[in-house]
C-alpha cells in the first residue's frame, strides 16, 4: 500500500476475515483490515454494499459469522454493545424524545455514578465541545436537525470511548448544513483524537473528511486507501467509476521497453506509460482500458498549442454550473463522448454545442485498467 | 347539480338520525335518574336526587361495586403486561410459528363470549376449582389481553428500534433500557391499554356471570336488580355515574396521549389516539 500517513499509530480495531451471512444471503464475503488510533475511517459504498452491516457488528448489535473483530487489543465476541469501547451515532439520531438535551448527553453517565457535580460538569463540557452550550435544559423535541446530530455526538463523545461510530450522520441534513457539519466533524474529530468511523455513500463526503476509505462492493473491500489515492489511481473501473467521474477509453499494448509500456488508445493515439504507472502485478498485455479525469483535459481555447498532446473534437453538450462547465466532447474516431471539465477563470469563453474543440492533455494523467 | 346536492342532503339526515337512535337512550338515563316517579315512563313528575340517596345506603351495591374494582383494576394491570410483552416481542422479534402464535392469542376478540365464558366454566370444574372473583379476572384477562395488544402494537410500531440500540449502546442494560426508554416511549400506549381493558371488564356480563362464585360483579348486581321494578330509577341513577365516570376517563386519557405526543414533538390532532 502506497498509503504512508500516521504509520506510527497502533492498531485500534482488527478485522479478520470478517463475514456475515443473513440466511442464505451473504451480506459480507471476508472483510480484513486494520483502523489506526485517531484516524478519521470511512466505508463507502453503494446502498447494500455491506457498510452498515460491518459498523453494526463493531458496534456489537450483529455478531460475525466467521472471523474475529478485535477492539483495543481485546477480542470481541461475546461482548454485547453496553460494553464496547465504542458509542454510535445512528443515522436517525435516536435522540430520547421524553429527555431534556441534558439528559440526553448524560444518558450513559448516569450509569457511572459519579458526584452530582463532577455530572454536571462533564455534560456541560461535552455540550459545550458541540456548541450547544445552554442547551441542557431544553426539550430534545425542540431542537432542529443540525442541534440534534449535536446532541447525538456530544452524547458519544462523553462516554470518552476508543471509537466513535458514525452511521451516514449527515443525511438527513439539508446540502447547506451537511457541508458545514463536514467541517465541524472533521474539526471536532482532530480536537478530541478519537478514532472516528464514518459510513456514507456520498463519496465527496467521505473524501472531505476522511484519512483513510474503504471502498466496498458487494460485501468486500475493494481498494483502501487515502483519498488523494482513491482519486488519482483507483485500482479498477469499478472505484474509479464511484469515486468522481472518470472517462474509459479502449486501449491496447502495443510494445514494452525497459522503462515504458507503449499503448494505442481510442481517440487519443499513441502514449507511453511508465512502468511504474502500472498497478502491481498487472503485465501490459492486461491493459484493456485507460482513464482520464474530466479536469485533466483542457479545451484549448485561444489556439496556442500548450499541452502536451492535442485532440479535436466536436462539443455536444455544455452544462455551465458558473465556477465551472462541463463539456461534453465528442473526440474524432470516438462514438461516445468524453466528459471534459473547465474552470470558467476571467475572460474564458464558454464554447457551445456543434463547435469544435482543440482538447489538450498530458499523458501522466492516464489511468490504466484491466 | 341539485341531484347532487340533494343525495348529500339525504346522507346528512341519515347521519343525524342514525346517532340520535344510538344515543337517544344514553340521554335519558340521567333524565330518568333525577324524575321523582318510579315508573320509567314520559311526562317526568318532578326533580329528585332520592335515587342517588338510595344508592349510598345499599349495601350489596356497595360490595358489587367493590368487587368489579377489583376484578376490573387486576385485569387491567396483568392484561396490560401481558399486552406489553406480545407486542414488543412481535414489533421487534420474528420467531417460528409467529403468526399461528399471535393469530392464537387474538382469537378470543372474535370467538363469542358466551362460549368462552362455559368452556372456561366446564375446565374450571373439571379441574375442581372454585368459582371466585379471581376465575372471573381469569376469563376478563383472556378476552381483554388482544385489545392490549392491539392498542400497544400501533405504540411500538411508532417507536424507532435505534432508540433502545442507543441507549443499549450507551452501557445501559436491557433491562434498564426498558425502563429507562421503552416505557416511557410506550407510555401513552399503556394508559390507552389500561383504560380500554378496564371499561371492558368493568361493563362485562356473560364471562362475570358465569365464572363467579358468591360475589358479584356490577353488570350481575345491576341485571338482578332489574326484576325488581321499584329498584329501577336507582338502576337509573347509577347508570348515571356509570357514564360520567367513562367520560371523565376518557378525557383524561386522551389529555394523557396528547401531552405526550406534544412532548414527543408530534402534533397531537395528527397522532392515533384512542379518541
Amino acid at each position: 500500500m502506497l498509503d504512508t500517513e500516521k504509520p506510527h499509530a497502533r492498531t485500534i480495531i482488527d478485522l479478520d476475515g470478517v463475514t456475515k451471512s443473513f440466511g442464505s444471503v451473504q451480506a459480507l464475503k471476508g472483510i480484513t483490515a486494520t483502523i489506526r488510533e485517531g484516524e478519521f475511517f470511512s466505508l463507502l459504498g453503494p446502498s447494500g454494499c455491506g457498510k452498515t452491516t460491518l459498523l453494526r457488528m463493531i458496534a456489537g448489535f450483529e455478531d460475525p459469522t466467521t472471523g474475529t473483530i478485535t477492539i483495543d487489543d481485546k477480542p470481541m465476541a461475546g461482548i454485547a454493545a453496553n460494553h464496547r469501547p465504542t458509542n454510535m451515532v445512528f443515522q436517525s439520531y435516536a435522540i430520547f424524545p421524553h429527555l431534556s438535551v441534558a439528559d440526553n448527553v448524560g444518558y450513559g453517565l448516569k450509569k457511572r455514578r459519579l458526584p452530582k457535580a463532577d455530572y454536571k460538569r462533564e455534560v456541560e463540557q461535552a455540550l459545550a465541545m458541540v456548541d450547544l452550550g445552554g442547551y441542557g435544559p431544553r426539550a430534545a423535541h425542540t431542537l432542529s436537525g443540525g442541534q440534534r446530530q449535536r446532541v447525538a455526538l456530544a452524547r458519544a463523545l462523553i462516554m470518552k470511548p476508543k471509537v466513535v461510530l458514525l452511521d451516514e450522520p449527515l443525511s438527513a441534513l439539508d446540502k447547506k448544513l451537511r457541508d458545514q457539519m463536514q467541517l465541524e466533524l472533521r474539526q471536532l474529530q482532530r480536537s478530541v483524537g478519537i478514532t472516528f468511523i464514518l459510513v456514507t455513500h456520498d463519496q465527496e463526503e467521505a473524501l472531505i473528511m476522511s484519512d483513510r476509505i474503504a471502498v466496498m462492493f458487494d460485501g468486500q473491500i475493494e481498494q483502501l486507501a487515502t483519498p488523494e489515492e482513491l482519486y488519482r489511481r483507483p485500482v479498477n473501473q469499478r472505484v474509479a467509476s464511484f469515486i468522481g467521474v472518470m472517462n474509459f477509453l479502449g486501449a491496447q499494448a502495443t510494445g514494452s521497453t525497459d522503462t515504458h509500456v507503449s499503448l494505442d488508445v481510442q481517440a487519443l493515439g499513441k502514449i507511453d506509460i511508465p512502468h511504474s504507472g502500472l498497478p502491481k502485478g498487472m503485465k501490459p498485455e492486461d491493459i484493456h482500458r485507460v482513464g482520464v479525469r474530466p479536469e485533466m483535459m483542457t479545451i484549448l481555447i485561444d489556439g496556442a498549442p500548450s499541452a502536451e498532446r492535442i485532440v479535436e473534437g466536436e462539443v455536444t453538450e455544455t452544462s455551465y454550473y458558473g465556477d465551472m462547465t462541463y463539456y461534453s466532447v465528442r473526440l474524432n474516431g470516438l462514438e461516445t463522448p468524453v466528459t471534459i471539465s473547465m474552470r470558467n477563470t476571467a475572460g474564458r469563453a464558454v464554447l457551445r454545442p456543434g463547435e469544435t474543440a482543440r482538447v489538450g492533455f498530458a499523458t501522466d494523467s492516464i489511468i490504466v485498467f484491466r | 347539480m341539485s341531484n347532487r346536492r340533494n343525495k348529500l342532503n339525504w346522507l346528512n339526515v341519515y347521519a343525524v338520525v342514525y346517532m340520535v337512535f344510538l344515543y337517544a337512550p344514553v340521554v335519558l338515563l340521567p333524565i330518568f335518574a333525577f324524575n321523582s316517579s318510579t315508573i320509567i315512563a314520559f311526562p317526568l313528575s318532578g326533580f329528585t336526587t332520592e335515587w342517588f340517596g338510595v344508592l349510598w345506603t345499599t349495601e350489596a351495591l356497595h360490595n358489587a361495586v367493590r368487587n368489579s374494582m377489583l376484578v376490573s383494576v387486576s385485569t387491567a394491570i396483568i392484561s396490560t403486561v401481558l399486552g406489553l410483552f406480545a407486542a414488543r416481542a412481535v414489533a421487534r422479534y420474528t420467531f417460528p410459528f409467529q403468526r399461528g402464535i399471535m393469530g392464537l392469542v387474538m382469537l378470543p376478540l372474535v370467538l363469542p363470549e358466551i362460549i368462552i365464558a362455559v368452556s372456561l366454566l366446564i375446565v374450571l370444574i373439571q379441574l375442581g376449582l372454585s368459582l371466585s372473583l379471581w376465575t372471573v379476572v381469569l376469563g376478563h384477562v383472556l378476552i381483554c389481553t388482544p385489545f392490549s395488544i392491539a392498542v400497544l402494537s400501533s405504540a411500538f410500531r411508532g417507536l424507532d428500534p435505534s432508540m433502545e440500540e442507543a441507549s443499549f449502546d450507551l452501557g445501559e442494560t436491557h433491562w434498564g433500557t426498558f425502563r429507562r426508554v421503552t416505557f416511557p416511549l410506550v407510555m401513552p400506549g399503556v394508559i390507552s391499554s389500561l383504560l380500554i381493558t378496564f371499561t371492558i371488564s368493568l361493563d362485562e356480563f356473560i364471562i362475570a356471570f358465569f365464572l363467579t362464585g358468591t360475589d358479584v360483579t356490577l353488570p350481575v348486581y345491576i341485571w338482578s336488580q332489574l326484576r325488581f321494578p321499584a329498584k329501577l330509577p336507582s338502576i337509573m341513577a347509577l347508570g348515571t355515574i356509570l357514564l360520567a365516570l367513562t367520560v371523565v376517563l376518557l378525557i383524561l386519557a386522551e389529555f394523557f396521549r396528547r401531552r405526550s405526543a406534544t412532548r414527543r414533538g408530534l402534533d397531537a390532532s395528527t397522532t392515533e389516539g384512542l379518541i
